[in-house]
This record gives structure tokens, sequence and C-alpha cells, in this order.
């Protein structure tokens, strides 16, 4: 294959600013697929992404466009996830393009996750071309758009094509940019294999359909293969390209071209991200550069609503982390909640989608406890340990310090909110790095954050406080020393360990105080009086009460309506099942997310 | 003449002949109460000639159907709605048709409920006349102020005059409605109208403690979070307001013999006390339920396509399901869990062939360790302590 004829790139743009469609637009006029096979965002191919306009795990697509210039080329558009909690994904799926098109809205200009895409495009030497989308709204300012990505991230724009990706407007202008501006792969067929993975799919058929970019060589089926940092290895059985919503098999992948591999291999945690593949006979001298072991970031509890729903909570995590090597579990025990999982994210936006997909996809009723950071704890004797469970934090006297995680965050405001989120910044123990003005009305602020801080409702809040007029993106930079605590909560004088949670001491008491207020409006009240308490160490140092209930009578029944009185009765023993028994009390599921609503009104 | 199949099993274990209730719908009324949610109110007042007739109907349609022994009545209840603004002959018609198709018993208990406002004196002799013995009256409170909040139209003046109408009469078997926990009542208040109240000495007396319902004019203005003009009075009011009406009512010799019933010894209402113990019953009229060969069934509740449905011959009554043993059981014990009797574990037995203990041992002995149940060795019979007459649904749904 000629490799002058090849263009592998991806699309990097702030979410919503028109990714995914103008990659339907490029699909559409390359002609490989005709109108009535496009689904509304072909490379989106999950319900759920769908519904929330965002990609979660890259899809990729080859499509032919014949230029002006009279000669075909093939385009790889390798796609990728649009949140900070896939970053490294995007890393790797950036590692795999020549260049990539910058998606900028007219309206909206430049935002925190733009810049950070783009960092990260330049980083790995791709080359950057912008395009303006969104130009047909009556709020488009192509030129301010034009100058402010000019000033701030220094690329060319003024010859940026203006689209509309929407009405399939200019969409020319960017097949031709992407021929001209994009440069053709380099590598060498005859040199040892070395491909790049960034990215993998389980097919029950097929196992692991593994994503690459062949940097140098070639391999075929019956190719001996070997992913360089996990160590295993297969022998082909299959490569070929990407269709649009399907594989289409092929002879042979060579340097420069991006496809797929399958290998019989049963499990994506073989296949790693990032990896390398190699020939096992032939291998390539070293990997590809850039090879990191995803880390969850933030754990949470996952328990069965019903306890009975066990083991259909396990055998569900186990498939999706079939195709989700990012997605951690282990078994764990709750007192209250009963037998569950522990299961780590990326981020808080991955563990949403996993949860929300358990609950659709596998039809469970799930109760999460709240998320959390995961913890380095030093104890007196000299051993580390981390913590993703708050209940098995050692005892204090045990502990020498403690350590968390902690990001550097960007967020770029409009100049009139800057006090509002500065403030917020404050409260969420942030320390301010800094500050840069784009232009008259907009600045980057720069803060280190600890993660913990930011992963329950920081996005909310951003939001609130900045009308809608900030945007956010954070990097993990590392740990920290920190003086935290466990706050423990006390439901009728008994410990409930799933309501744990590490604290800075010193928003402990405000913590404590406003989650005993929280878990009083939620607790319904019981034949008897129920004290509600937050304790440090066995220390008390908050308390709410709900008071014993007094009165539950359905006084009338006339006219022998025996069936209304019965369904009443009904509709209050179906509340009460979906309750958590702890003790002699009942506490509602949604009591055990409490702490993530803390900082409401 | 049409007819409608009434389904159902004709078990053995519920041949044990008891006799039959009825119930009538009368969904009229003067004004709308700004509490109420039945089926009632001024706007049905245009249907009123029409549907008499096809209640006259219905019931006729529904005898054709019973055997002779089915059709022994020893209780009507005339409920609404006002019943007492029917004319006297509208009731007299309704009444000539009941008998004329069912077997009335000589001492069958026929209650009637009225508003003070629509009762004369003209009206008093006919359901003298027609065997009408028991009246129930819509007092609510002796407070004008608080009258007017709730969206009555008499005035206690009003009643009184109602109240020597009625004993003039020869009326003995009466009812007072009354109900606590009203916006802007205060203890005194309420106590003012219980004394009032007992100075009459009725021989009945009902007792509710205000519910917001949805779709009512209070739940606009008093519910949760609203509060218009008056307040609901707080939790400790209403509390004690319950109280109040406990001891006075004893310390006048009533007895309390269902959540919200007070009586004179031998004043208890049979007919309320047929719902409790699976007693059956059929309803006629508007949205009316019934309870007949152990299936439950509701009339149609629009009153357009209650009317169309019966002027089509066909059956006005919805949601027919015959209850399983199981639901009897449940019902048996969340109904007459009601009673300050109880359920007994004789009649459990008798009913079901299975002890009581052996299908709920485990329940009750929890509720009981709650305090919410207690258990009378003379009678052998299980029912609510005072505190679970207080949380009773707390109860009741231990048995779903």
């Amino acid at each position: 294959m000629d490799q002058s004829k090849i263009r592998n790139f991806c699309i990097v743009a702030h979410i919503d600013h028109g990714k995914s469609t103008l990659a339907d637009r490029i699909i559409e006029h390359t002609g490989l697929l005709t109108s009535r096979e496009m689904q509304a965002q072909v490379l989106d191919n999950m319900d759920l992404e769908r519904e929330r306009g965002i990609t979660i795990k890259a899809q990729t697509v080859r499509t032919v466009y014949k230029a002006k210039d009279g000669e075909e080329y093939i385009f790889n558009l390798i796609d990728t996830p649009g949140h900070v909690d896939f970053n490294y994904e995007v890393s790797r799926a950036l590692a795999a393009c020549d260049g990539a098109i910058l998606v900028v809205d007219a309206a909206q200009g430049i935002e925190a996750q733009t810049l950070a895409n783009v960092y990260l495009a330049l980083d790995h030497d791709l080359d950057v071309f912008p395009v303006i989308n969104k130009i047909d709204l009556p709020s488009a300012e192509p030129e301010r758009v034009m100058e402010e990505i000019e000033d701030v991230i220094g690329i060319e724009a003024h010859d940026a094509p203006l689209i509309s990706a929407k009405n399939g407007l200019n969409i020319e202008q960017v097949l031709e940019a992407i021929v001209e501006k994009i440069p053709s792969p380099k590598g060498d067929k005859n040199n040892p294999l070395q491909a790049l993975i960034f990215d993998s799919l389980y097919d029950s058929y097929k196992g692991v359909i593994v994503f690459c970019r062949i940097m140098e060589g070639s391999v075929k089926k019956g190719t001996p293969i070997k992913m360089m940092a996990t160590g295993a290895t297969a022998d082909v059985v299959e490569v070929g390209y990407f269709g649009a919503g399907q594989f289409i098999p092929c002879e042979e992948l060579t340097a420069g071209t991006v496809g797929y591999i399958t290998a019989s291999i049963k499990n994506v945690k073989d296949t790693a991200v990032g990896d390398t593949i190699t020939n096992a006979q032939n291998p390539c001298k070293e990997p590809l550069p850039g090879y990191k072991k995803v880390n969850s970031m933030v754990y949470c509890g996952m328990y069965p609503a019903d306890g009975a729903k066990y083991p259909d909570l396990r055998d569900a995590l186990e498939k999706l982390q079939l195709n989700d090597a990012a997605l951690q579990y282990e078994p764990e025990t709750s007192i209250a909640l009963g037998f569950g999982f522990r299961c780590g994210f990326l981020g808080l936006l991955h563990l949403e989608i996993i949860q929300e997909r358990l609950e659709r996809e596998y039809n469970l009723d799930l109760v999460t406890t709240a998320p959390g950071v995961i913890y380095r704890v030093y104890k007196n004797n000299g051993e580390m340990i981390e913590l993703t469970n708050p209940s098995n934090l050692p005892d204090p006297t045990e502990i020498d310090y403690m350590e968390e995680p902690i990001v550097t965050a960007e967020i770029m405001v409009r100049s009139d909110f800057i006090g509002a989120i500065m403030g917020l910044c404050q409260e969420r123990r942030g320390r301010h790095l800094g500050m840069e003005y784009m232009e008259e009305t907009r600045a980057v602020l720069r803060y280190e954050l600890p993660l913990n801080e930011i992963i329950y409702d920081f996005f909310d809040a951003l939001k609130s406080r900045s009308k809608g007029y900030a945007s956010f993106d954070y990097e993990i930079k590392g740990y920290e020393q920190s003086e935290l605590v466990k706050l423990d909560i006390l439901i009728n004088k008994e410990e409930v360990d799933a309501l744990s949670f590490i604290v800075h001491k010193e928003s402990a008491y405000e913590r404590g105080r406003r989650m005993c207020e929280k878990l009083k409006e939620e607790i319904p009240r019981h034949l008897f009086e129920i004290p509600i308490q937050a304790a440090i160490g066995g220390k008390v140092i908050a308390r709410e009460t709900v008071k014993a209930m007094r009165k539950d009578v359905l006084a009338k029944c006339y006219g022998g309506d025996i069936t209304r009185k019965k369904k009443l009765l009904e509709k209050q023993k179906e509340g009460k099942k979906r309750m958590r028994q702890v003790g002699n009390v009942e506490i509602p599921q949604k009591a055990f997310m409490s702490v993530l609503k803390l900082d409401e009104n | 003449m049409q007819s409608f199949v009434i389904e159902g099993n004709y078990g053995k274990e519920d041949c044990k002949m008891k006799n039959l209730s009825l119930y009538v719908h009368i969904p009229f009324c003067t004004a709308k109460c700004h509490y109420c949610d039945f089926l009632s109110g001024p706007k049905y007042m245009q249907e009123k000639e029409e549907y008499i007739e096809t209640l006259c109907k219905e019931i006729g349609n529904r005898a054709q159907e019973l055997s002779r022994e089915e059709k022994i009545v020893d209780t009507i209840f005339f409920g609404g709605g006002t019943p007492s603004v029917l004319e006297s002959e509208e009731i007299k018609r309704i009444m000539e048709v009941i008998k004329e198709r069912f077997h009335v018993l000589q001492e069958a208990e026929i209650s009637l409920e009225m508003n003070p406002d629509s009762v004369t004196k003209e009206k008093l002799k006919v359901y003298k006349k027609i065997g009408i013995n028991r009246l129930s009256i819509g007092l609510q409170s002796a407070n004008n102020e608080e009258l007017k909040v709730l969206g009555r139209i008499h005035t206690w003046e009003g009643f009184l005059k109602s109240w020597n109408l009625i004993k003039d009469e020869g009326f003995t078997n009466v009812n007072i409605d009354l109900m606590s926990g009203l916006p802007g009542q205060s203890l005194k208040s309420y106590e003012e109208t219980l004394k009032k109240v007992l100075e009459l000495d009725p021989p009945h007396i009902s007792s509710y403690s205000l519910i917001v319902e949805e779709g009512t004019k209070f739940e606009q203005w008093y519910g949760e979070g609203k509060a218009q003009g008056h307040r609901l009075p707080s939790e400790e009011t209403d509390r004690r307001m319950y109280e109040l009406t406990k001891k006075m009512l004893k310390d006048k010799g009533y007895e309390r013999y269902e959540i919200s019933n007070y009586s004179l010894p031998g004043y208890e209402c049979k007919h309320n006390e047929g719902y409790w113990t699976g007693k059956s019953y059929l309803g006629f009229g508007l949205g009316a339920s019934s309870y007949f060969r152990g299936q439950r069934f509701q009339n149609e509740n629009d009153m357009e396509k209650y009317l169309t449905l019966m002027e089509k011959g066909k059956d006005p009554a919805l949601d027919r399901y015959t209850l399983s043993q199981k639901e009897q059981r449940e019902e048996f014990m969340f109904l007459g869990l009601r009673r300050m009797k109880g359920v007994r574990e004789e009649e459990f037995y008798e009913r079901f062939q299975i002890s009581l203990k052996e299908v709920y041992g485990e329940k009750l002995q929890i509720l009981e360790e709650k305090a919410l149940l207690k258990y009378n060795n003379k009678e052998g019979s299980w029912s609510l302590t005072e505190f679970g007459i207080d949380v009773s649904n707390q109860v009741f749904v231990e048995f779903l």
C-alpha cells in the first residue's frame, strides 16, 4: 500500500463542539456509506453515549476519499474519548495518528478541554489544523474565534474551514485540508513488527479485537505476536480494517496503516491500551514509548439492592470488564449493605457510566456508596497501605501520616466569575498557581486541588457559580501529605460502615454536621427516636434526631372501598422494600449517596 | 330484562350463610367541601333524575343474579355525597326498589348520611316511614369559623336546629362526624367542639384527624410546604386533640370500637363493622364498591360512562378480581385489626382451616415485641395496642 495515500488522524474538540457530527459528515462525504446506513451518529454506537453525547470508547473508521487531485486517499479516522477521565486513552489514540483536526465552536470559542486536547496532540508531535464549526449559529463569531486560536494556541487559523457539520456546510474543504495538511505515515514494512494498541473490544466469537496502528513491519494471519508490556502471546487469526460499523478482514496490515487484529485472546487485560505488539519470533528492539498501566482513581462500593442479586452483579461486572480494562472490582462485605464489590474507575464519569450500564443493560438495582479516592496510609511500622475503602482505615494510633492524590486543574472562566470560582477553589482546599487572561473577558485559572474535593459535585458547583461560563480540565499531579480523618456515621448508636468517609480535618466538623442534616431528611420516621451522629475516632462531633413516628393512620375507609386502602398499604410496603435494614433502622438506598449532596443549596 | 353475570367461586367454606349489606351511593352535594376527595359534588346535580333512574335499574339487575338466600339484607347504608339532598320522593323510590328486589330483614340497620343544612321535618318523617333508623350527620366542627374554612355551608346554630328536629322525630340512633387537625383549629376550640357535642349525648361519634388529600382545594392550600391564611396545627397539637378525644369520650361512657369510631354500648354501626369482618356487600351507584362471592369489584367512577354503560345494558362494575386465599387472609388481618376487638384465633381457623399462628406467628410475635399488638388470653384474640392504633398502617403492612 502506498503510504503517501494514507491519512491517519483524529478530531479533537471540547465536549459539544461537534466532533462526532463532523466525523459523521466525513464518513458520509467519503461515500462509503449511504445515508440510509447512517445511524444518527455512526461513531458513537452505544445508546448511553448517544444520550449523553459523549464518546466513551474510541471507535475508528476507514474510508476512501477521491480528492480534487484525482487520487484516492485512505482516511483512518480515529475517534477519541472526550472526557478527562479517559485522558490516557486519548493520549494513546493520538499517538496512533499523524495529525489532528481541531474543532472549535464558532460561538463559544476555546474551552478548557480544547486546550487540554490540543496540547496533548501537540505533545505527540501531531500536525493540527483548526476547523470552525457551527458558523450557522446566530451567535457565531468566526473571526474572533480564529484570532483566539492564533493567540492562545499559536497555530495558523485564518485559512480554517468555516463549517456547519450539522448542515453539511463546507465539508469538502475539510476533506481537502486533511489531504493537504496531515502528513502521510512513515515506517518500513520490512522492519520487525511494532504496532501500538490504542483500543480493544471483546467479541464473544472472535475474542479480543485489538485496535492498532502499525508503526513498523507487517502482520497477517498466523503471525506469532507478543504484547511487550503484558507479555501475552498469541497467533494472529485475522487482520482487517474498520468499515463503518463493521470489521472488514484483509490479507495483511503494513507499516502506516490502522486496523484490527484478532488472535483468540480471552481478556482485554492482555491487550492493554498503549502496549506494543511485536512479532514474537522477530521482535522489535524496544516498545513504543508512552505505555502506562491504567490506574483507577475513584473507588466506590456497589451493592445489589436485592441481596439475592449478588451473583448477577458479579456476572455483569465480569462482562463489562471484558471490554473495559480500566474497570476494577473486588468483592467486599459491608455490615450495612451485605455482599457487594469495591469498584475502581478512571473518574466520576466513568463510574456513572458503569453504574448506568449495570442498571440499564443488566437490569440491576444498585446501592452505591459515596465515591472516594485512593489514600496512602503510612503506618508507624513502615508499612504503606493504599486505602480504597474508608472502613479499612487502620486504628489512628497505628498511623504515622496519610497522603492524598492532588491534581492540577485548569479552569477557563469568563472574567466576571473569576471571584466566584476562586472562592469555590478556596473552599475545596485549592492552591492557586496562577491566572492568565486569554482575552479581555476570559481567563485561565490554574489550581492544585485534592482529587477528593473534585470527585463529588465540583462540576455542578462550577457550573452553578459561573452560570455555565466555566470549563474545567485536570490531570493527576501526585500524592501529598494531608491531615485526613475518617468520619463515621452512627445511626441509632450503630456505626454504619457504608457511610464512613475520609475528609480533611478542617472540614470534618462542617461535613459531619451537614451529613447528619442530610440523613435526617432522608431517613423516614420510625416507631422510635433515631439519633444520627457524626464521629471522629469515637468522638461525636455532630448530632441530629429523627423524631419518632406518632401517627400513621388511614382513618377514612369509605363505602367499603377496601381495594383503595390496600393499594395505599401496598405502596407503603413497596417503599419499605427499597430500604436497607441497619440494626433496627431502615435506611433508604439513596441515603448512602448523601455525602454527594452536601453542597446543595 | 338484561342480566349481569356475577362470576365468582361458590366455595364451600363461604357457604356458611351470612346476610348481605347494601351500599347506595348518592354523589350529590349542595357544595363541594374543600377537603373532600370523594366522588361527589354539586356538578352532578343536573344528572340527578337520570342517575336515580339508573340506580334503581342497577339494583334490580343485580338482584336478579342472586339466589333467594343471598338476598337477605340486614344493613343498608345511603352514603355520599349528601343523600339528604335528595327529595323525599326520590329516596323513597330507591328504598322501594330495594325492598321489592331484596329481602330486607325487619331488624335491619338502615343508615343515611346527611348534612345539617338539608334536614327538613318533612324529609325526616319520610325517612322514618320508609324504615331508615340510623342517621349520620356531618357536623365536623362546632366552630363556625372552622366550618367556613372547610367549605361547609352550615353553622353550629343551623346544626342545632336540625338536631332538635331529628330528636323530635324520634331518631335515637344517630352519629355525629367530627374532624380534628383542621386549619386554624386550636386545642381549645377543638375541646369546645367536643364539649358542645357531648352535651347532646349522641350515641355514636366518628372522629377523624384531617388528611390533606390529593386533588382537593386543601392540597393547594395546605399541601406540603404551603399554608394559606390558616396553618394546620402542629403535630404536637394534632396528637393532643387526638388524646383529648379519647379521654373525653371515654369519660362519657363511649367505647372506641374501631380506629375512628366511638359509641355508647349497643350503638356500633353494623354496616361499617361488616366491612371489617369480611361480610358480603353490594354497592350501587357511581364508583360504589362491592365484595361478593369472594370477589371485589367497583363500579365505573366517571358519571357519564357509568350512565352510558347502564343505558347500554352493560355491567358498570370494573376491576373484578377474586381474592386468593392469601389475600383473604391478609384482609382478614388488616381489616379485622381496625376493630378494637381485634381478630380471634378461632375465627381465623374456622375461616381458613389453618391456625393463625401457623400463618402469621412470627409477625405477630415481632409486633407484640414492638408493643404494637397485644394478645388477649381470655378471648384468644390479637388486637392493636394504644400505640398500635396510632401507627396502625405500620402494623397492617406487615400482613401484606
